[in-house]
């Protein structure tokens, strides 16, 4: 009974919560409609955690940084958007109906997709602060494209007309993003906790020994950030329908740290910690724009920034391990609890969840020429040293 | 300028590999080198280097600080591509298969500075060993839907797994994260995962190093388990000489990357080459 | 003629970019961080000039660059210092922390108002080309700060510190160079270099807002990536690349609007075909 307790906490729990969330909030829609701004912020949180997750694979589980993630977005705001109103328009429809919705999302997490194809390839030949600095690059490029379109197609800096569902009943949006988000964590929890999963977080651990071991790094790359990309293709086509006008400008530099901070508080690794900071984030950004009005606004940033650096000191600061050690999470719980603490129990591949991986040594990001040329691989550089000695 | 259209030019050389015409011959070794070098920027690194390496054997390489032990270690797995020379295993030419390709086909190895996944349990990473063979098959969309195979392969694995991990010992730590465990054991588990890939010939860098006498004994009844057991065949690269003549069959002495004896540990050991390499006129 | 305007403007524009980007350079050389809050403290040096330019212009200057060492070392020491040795992973997120800090707090003391001085330096005219008095006072001073920056790394003892340091710092603190000592030189260099940068920038643009180092700061670790991260002349190279880029952009007004997109993409394609930049030493890893 314990046993099949546990393996319901460790596959299905959060399904049953989301769950749960979704069917409570249809029937309190059904029954009294909510305000038009509690939905939005439904709305929003749906779109975040969608994003969260879809970061969290690339900056979690591959151990790779990607700062242009809002880039992915906003390809798949602006390309499933116009689909849905060329398909409006064509078809003569007054507004968007489901097919047309999902035919956005499949053609916005594939235009997505493709880019995330793209940029792995990048992923590929550099690793740490330089594939930082190109998903960057990405992102702003992609803002800079959309801001000057041509007007006519994709509004330029106006923004892009969005689709909608012509309906008074706004909340309908929120149930189809609860439903994605469902869709969203079983993909991807599934593919971590499977065979491609292991080899994931393998290659974040020691990639030349996933090599040596047989892994196809360049296929589990590849396919962490096509799947990462179209993730946050659909949570951009779910962003078109939430929000009219559909601005590049929102997908800045900006938004893609703000989902970063989602997955750094959530902590690396941790699927339900995205989620749930995605979520707690969302709402506390809303009720601080609320509340901080005019200049007071920045409060709200200058919240966030301390919370990130207090964070990431916390969990990694090696001068910081004893403290760290007393003074955590697991053991506050557990004296909540009133649990023994068991050090041995791991329940999944995540890594210790709080801490940022540390795949990446010093001495290998800078060695980013990792390429085969004629000679090979690398040098034997210290062979060399040594030899040169010798004689 | 001339240097970045160079690069620009090797760049697009990478994107479209030669492909490269591999033969077969008949051989009665598992490995089998042929004149094996490479050289770095026209320093000859390591050069004709000829090992033939019989079934069930296991084989010493030997050598001094900067010999080019590791580097033709690294030539065997992929991780350089040999400048002249080829290599084949059980017959099959092995130059130019990237890494991965490498293991999969027959050659698995340990690092002389141990590299686990550290963040991961200990049968997680000899689960992620068994990722390559045929017999674990099982495509991403079948994991994602969770379909039946995924499901009796992950049992299999694991059971797998577990197997290994009893052999080495390390049953009862099967859910410690790797990074935890104590030194001996880490290289146990590296021994574990390489044999987890079912290669068909073991390259061991440095296992005993920073072991005491005590593990250094256990580890040498250990490999020899391992060749016994899994009628494997193993060649090692070793500083301890007494590790060396104690338990390998035949051994190859390397000194500036080319070879300088070979023999049983006995007669290289005493050749006058390698004494003069070793101890000086 | 517009070629001999495009030239110096690239000059102009690629020395304010070699400016900061020496300053990524060397802190990610030495301490072996991408300092994403660089950036952020041009933004502090701009705001300084604007509130002491009134009392007057050297002043304004001086203080600039005190202010910006002052904030330099206070991040270095309380944000960085503790994270010595923790994954670089976790360090580029902090300080990207670090740079949205800056930025709100720049915002609650100084309100979100953009503030700016507006100051005519004159024109010189040469032959039939009128050149801003401004744009060659920028190129001369990057010149020399480029020189007397190469002089102190190569002839002096803190300088080889730092190039021992870079190269292997465990290495050099068994050598007896004080690490912690030599990456505050670097940050104090760094940021002073950021404050030249900063007044530069107000002068051109002669608007500040809270935002106003981010653009430049991530254009100049562009720079600094594709001239050679960790390379002096390679940052120079790397600015002045951008610089004419830019400069090209700005004459051709079907490109203009794209110029941030184009100098983004060149980044991508550099780092894509040569990862260590023009300059940049290759170092490979040991298997």
């Amino acid at each position: 009974m314990k046993k099949s307790l546990k393996s319901f906490t460790k596959h299905y729990l959060n399904y049953s919560v989301i769950g749960a969330i979704l069917i409570v909030f249809s029937i309190i829609s059904l029954v009294s409609p909510m305000k038009t701004s509690m939905v939005f912020l439904f709305q929003q949180i749906t779109v975040a955690v969608i994003m969260a997750l879809s970061l969290s694979l690339v900056v979690g589980f591959l151990g790779e940084l990607s700062l242009g993630h809002a880039g992915f977005m906003s390809i798949g705001a602006y390309l499933g958007g116009k689909i849905a109103l060329v398909i409006i328009e064509a078809g003569d429809l007054k507004s968007s109906n489901i097919l047309v919705f999902i035919v956005a999302v499949l053609v916005g997490a594939a235009c997505a997709a493709l880019c995330g194809f793209i940029v792995g390839f990048a992923a590929l030949r550099l690793r740490g602060d330089y594939l930082a600095i190109v998903t960057l690059a990405f992102g702003e490029i992609v803002r800079v494209i959309f801001t000057h379109s041509d007007p006519e197609s994709f509004g330029g800096a106006l923004g892009l007309k969005s689709p909608s569902f012509g309906m008074k009943e706004t909340f309908v949006l929120v149930i189809i993003g609860i439903l994605l988000i469902l869709f969203t964590l079983f993909v991807i929890q599934n593919l971590l906790r499977s065979k491609a999963g292991r080899a994931i977080t393998a290659i974040r651990d020691n990639e030349i020994a996933a090599k040596a071991t047989g892994i196809n790094v360049t296929k589990h790359k590849l396919m962490v950030f096509v799947i990462s990309a179209a993730f946050a293709g659909v949570a951009g086509v779910l962003f078109s329908y939430a929000n009219s006008p559909v601005k590049a400008d929102t997908f800045d530099y900006n938004y893609s740290i703000e989902i970063l901070v989602m997955v750094v508080l959530g902590g690396m690794g941790s699927i339900n910690g995205s989620i749930i900071s995605a979520v707690l984030i969302t709402v506390l950004n809303n009720r601080l724009t609320t509340i901080l009005t005019g200049d007071n606004a920045v409060f709200k940033d200058l919240f966030y920034a301390v919370i990130l650096i207090l964070i990431v000191i916390y969990n990694n600061a090696p001068g910081l391990k004893g403290f760290r050690e007393k003074y955590n999470l697991k053991n506050f719980m557990n004296k909540i609890l009133k649990k023994k603490h068991d050090p041995s129990e791991i329940t999944n591949d995540a890594a210790r969840w709080d801490v940022v991986p540390t795949k990446i040594e010093m001495n290998e990001v800078l060695s980013t020429d990792i390429v085969v040329d004629k000679v090979g691989r690398g040098d034997d550089s210290a062979d060399i040293r040594e030899r040169g000695g010798n004689k | 300028m001339a240097k970045f259209i160079d690069s620009v030019k090797k760049y697009v050389k990478d994107l479209f590999p030669q492909k490269i015409q591999r033969k077969t011959i008949e051989s009665d070794y598992v490995l089998e080198t042929e004149n094996l070098g490479i050289s770095f920027g026209g320093l000859k690194a390591v050069q004709s280097v000829n090992l033939k390496i019989k079934k069930n054997e296991i084989y010493g390489l030997v050598g001094p600080n900067g010999a080019g032990k590791t580097t033709v270690f690294n030539l065997l797995t992929g991780v350089y591509q040999p400048t002249e020379g080829t290599f084949y295993l059980s017959g099959e030419e092995f130059r130019g298969l990237p890494q991965e390709q490498t293991n999969h086909k027959g050659i698995a190895r340990t690092f002389q500075n141990i590299r686990l996944f550290n963040n991961m349990s200990v049968v997680r990473n000899v689960m992620v060993g068994l990722h390559n063979q045929d017999e674990y098959k099982c495509t991403v969309l079948e994991s994602v839907l969770r379909l039946p195979r995924h499901f009796r392969i992950e049992k299999k694995m694991r059971e797998r797994a577990k197997e290994l991990l009893d052999i080495f010992g390390l049953k009862e730590e099967r859910n410690n994260l790797a990074c935890n465990l104590p030194y001996g054991k880490q290289r146990k588990l590296e021994i574990a995962r390489a044999l987890a890939t079912n290669p068909k010939l073991l390259l061991l860098d440095e296992p005993a190093a920073g072991m005491n006498p005590n593990e250094t004994e256990d580890l040498m009844d250990t490999i020899r388990l391992i060749r016994d057991k899994f009628d494997m065949t193993i060649l090692l690269i070793e500083h301890d000489l007494k590790f060396v003549s104690g338990l390998c069959d035949r051994i190859t002495v390397l000194n500036f990357g080319t070879v300088l004896a070979e023999g049983t540990a006995e007669e290289a050991l005493n050749d006058p080459e390698v004494v003069k390499a070793y101890i000086g006129n | 003629m517009e070629i001999i305007m495009t030239i110096i403007n690239g000059l102009s524009i690629g020395g304010t970019y070699a400016m900061i980007a020496l300053g990524y350079t060397m802190v990610y050389g030495i301490a072996k961080m991408l300092n994403f809050a660089h950036g952020d403290i041009i933004m502090v040096g701009g705001y300084t000039i604007v509130l002491f330019f009134p009392i007057s212009p050297i002043i304004g200057v001086i203080a600039s660059v005190i202010f910006c060492v002052t904030v330099g070392i206070v991040v270095e020491k309380s944000a960085y210092k503790p994270l010595r040795g923790a994954s670089p992973l976790a360090v580029l997120i902090t300080a990207i922390g670090v740079s949205k800090l800056l930025q709100s707090s720049a915002q609650i003391f100084l309100g979100s108002e953009p503030r700016g001085i507006t100051f005519n330096f004159g024109n010189i005219q040469i032959g039939s080309v009128s050149i801003s008095v401004l744009t060659l006072i920028t190129i001369l001073c990057s010149v020399a700060v480029m020189v007397a920056l190469t002089l102190f790394v190569k002839y002096t003892k803190t300088g080889r510190a730092m190039i021992a340091v870079s190269e292997d710092r465990g290495a050099a603190q068994l050598m007896g160079i004080n690490v912690n000592f030599i990456i505050m030189i670097t940050f104090i260099i760094g940021s002073a270099l950021a404050a030249i940068a900063g007044v530069f920038l107000v002068f051109k643009v002669q608007d500040v807002g809270t935002t106003f180092g981010a653009m430049p700061g991530i254009k100049a670790f562009a720079a600094a990536v594709i001239g050679g991260i960790g390379s002096i002349p390679g940052a120079m190279v790397g600015g002045l690349v951008l610089g004419f880029i830019e400069a090209i952009c700005g004459m051709v007004p079907a490109l203009s609007p794209y110029t941030d997109a184009i100098e983004f993409a060149i980044l991508i394609i550099v780092l894509l075909v040569k990862p260590t930049g023009f300059l940049g030493k290759k170092r490979r890893e040991k298997v």
